[in-house]
């Protein structure tokens, strides 16, 4: 290369700043909508006071919060792992549904149009009504029987719009998403039926997990989210090379049938391990990539690692508003995303037919 | 350098020397786009593409990509992807499975982008810039492939005139600097014979004939194969200026 363009390109160097830029906002988001998340509940409890006490727990700080044992209790035990497995729940869902907008390079895909979420469901339901946490000891199977109806249904749904390498028009896979997610969440809904004695507790997972969500929910999910991150984060050139369509991304050295298929398996896991714990919570995957893109453009270097940041944040502050607008009662978080979620959607559909 | 091609629908022997510029020419449906995805490995074919000494295996994948750069006739733009970020496509072949471009790959991007004047469009999206500034673009993502041989495929079909040369113009620097082997296709006759030092005439599938511009572009070959009435003009240093006439009834 010219010696001219060395080191000091002003434009290369604008460009990662501009990144880490939004990297630091993201950042500065998630911990907001924490403190935000752990300070908002029935019990009134000062926000000085939660932000002491935690700053109390980062490692080397001491800091007073001269908090009950009771108030503290409350925001250790009840609300911290709540909004801990929101910010996770968020970052997955977002994080994958970027993937698979990449991937069948269609801006309308996300885990809960495609059915994805709907197969991880019945995945969880089958796993739940037979019982086969007894079988297996240890390792809970909800999230790996759900991971296996992910799969199924991105392969129905992926099939039904892929032929021969070519993605068909971006309504055509969501329709097939469509049915794949009817005819899933009918079986679902049979299986469920059949086993009345376990419905309670499949009625408790559809509406979410998050609201009964401790401790043990979080580090159930952690693995498959450490997983799938680590994996969605490492596919961000892959993706990129993908955008410009098979062919050329084969001439780019890339083998994009195998690569396509390698990040499905990823994203997949993420979707499947977020539905398992939280239940089906839709559009979070459709609007925060959409509004990254809108701010960071369109790569997924900067696409992917945002979406996880801004969609943990944007799922933990959804849940605020879920347990406050109605207060004393609660609101299922879907409700909210939703809400937000669907005139969004509509948008973007709007926005592909003038294009 | 040698390349033999041999495809499926053609049956074509072609052996390129290393910096030369070969133009594959012929009438419509004559099988140039197939010679050059055969060229560039996206369609199955019998036969091998060799590049480098006779004997070496056909390339696949990666190495392929690190020896052929291609310029598609049909780019498929990305919507929003930005300038710098679509030229950073070109250093895949290059990279191993991680999150960020290393210094090395930003660096030779942001060379390739300042060569071709786009450093101003860095941070625009490739699908608002104009067709020509856009296959500039697509010329500097296969640049940024630092590979030895260029690939285009009619890098100029949606060009206007002026556009049409500025990017040959473009090209034909870029292989002097960089000591590029080109193998293209055109099918506009009245500027292929400026830019080639070769010119190989594909006429439904078959090689029919190969040579110098002076030795292929004559009035009669143009006529047996395109079926127009030509005049051609040869300057001092070889190259040859194509002009047809409007055929007239009776």
């Amino acid at each position: 290369m010219t010696s001219k363009a060395g080191g000091l390109n002003p434009e290369g160097d604008g460009r990662s700043l501009l990144g880490i830029r939004w990297l630091l906002v993201g950042v500065g988001a998630v911990l907001v909508s924490a403190v935000v998340g752990v300070a908002t509940g029935p019990v009134s409890i000062p926000l000085g006071q939660v932000v002491r006490e935690l700053l109390d727990r980062l490692p080397l700080l001491e800091v007073d919060s001269s908090l009950s044992a009771v108030d503290r209790a409350i925001i250790w035990d009840l609300r911290a792992p709540r909004v801990v497995l929101g910010l996770l729940v968020g970052a997955l869902l977002a994080g994958s549904g970027a993937a698979y907008q990449g991937v069948f390079r269609n801006p309308l895909a996300d885990p809960y149009l495609l059915g994805i979420a709907a197969g991880a469901g019945l995945g969880a339901t089958i796993a739940i009504v037979a019982e086969l946490r007894d079988v297996l000891g240890v390792v809970d199977p909800v999230p790996l029987v759900a991971f296996a109806g992910a799969l199924v249904a991105v392969t129905a749904a992926g099939t039904l719009s892929v032929r021969r390498g070519r993605v068909g028009s971006p309504t055509t896979l969501i329709l097939a998403g469509v049915a794949v997610a009817n005819f899933f969440t009918a079986i679902q809904t049979f299986v469920q039926q059949q086993n009345s004695e376990t419905l309670q507790q499949v009625f408790a997972w559809i509406l979410g997990r998050l609201s009964t969500a401790g401790w043990a929910e979080v580090w159930l999910l952690l693995p498959y989210a450490a997983v799938s991150v680590v994996g969605l984060v490492l596919a961000v050139g892959p993706l990129d090379v993908l955008a410009v369509g098979d062919e050329e991304a084969s001439t780019l050295g890339l083998r994009p049938r195998a690569v396509r298929r390698a990040i499905l398996v990823v994203a997949s896991l993420g979707a499947a391990a977020a539905v398992a714990v939280s239940g089906l919570i839709g559009f979070v995957g459709l609007v925060v990539p959409h509004a990254v893109r809108l701010v960071a453009g369109a790569s997924h270097r900067r696409v992917i690692p945002l979406s996880l940041l801004f969609g943990a944040a944007f799922l933990a502050l959804a849940d605020v508003v879920a347990r406050t607008v109605q207060a004393p009662a609660e609101l299922p978080i879907g409700v909210i995303t939703a809400f937000v979620g669907a005139p969004f959607f509509l948008v973007i559909l709007r926005r592909q037919m003038a294009s | 350098m040698d390349l033999g091609g041999r495809t499926v629908v053609d049956c074509v022997d072609l052996e390129v020397a290393a910096g030369s510029w070969t133009t594959v020419v012929g009438p419509n449906g004559a099988g140039k786009t197939t010679l050059l995805r055969a060229l560039a490995g996206t369609v199955a074919h019998s036969g091998t593409v060799r590049v480098g000494p006779a004997r070496t295996p056909e390339p696949s994948g990666r190495n392929r990509a690190r020896l052929l750069a291609v310029v598609p006739q049909h780019p498929v733009i990305p919507p929003g992807m930005q300038v710098f970020d679509y030229a950073l496509l070109g250093r895949s072949p290059h990279q191993g499975l991680r999150f960020s471009a290393s210094a090395t790959d930003r660096r030779a991007t942001a060379a390739v982008l300042d060569r071709l004047d786009l450093t101003p469009f860095s941070d625009r999206a490739v699908d608002s810039l104009s067709g020509g500034e856009r296959q500039r673009v697509v010329v500097a993502r296969a640049l940024v492939q630092e590979t030895p041989v260029l690939v285009l495929d009619e890098p100029t079909s949606f060009l206007d005139l002026g556009h049409q040369l500025e990017v040959l113009e473009l090209v034909a620097e870029l292989r002097t600097e960089r000591d590029l082997t080109v193998v293209g296709s055109l099918h506009d006759l009245s500027v292929v014979g400026q830019f080639a030092d070769r010119i190989a005439v594909l006429d439904a599938g078959r090689l029919v004939a190969d040579g110098r511009p002076a030795e292929i572009l004559t009035p009669e070959l143009i006529a047996r194969h395109w079926g127009v009435d030509a005049r051609t003009e040869v300057d001092d240093e070889g190259a040859v200026t194509v002009t047809v006439h409007r055929r007239r009834p009776g």
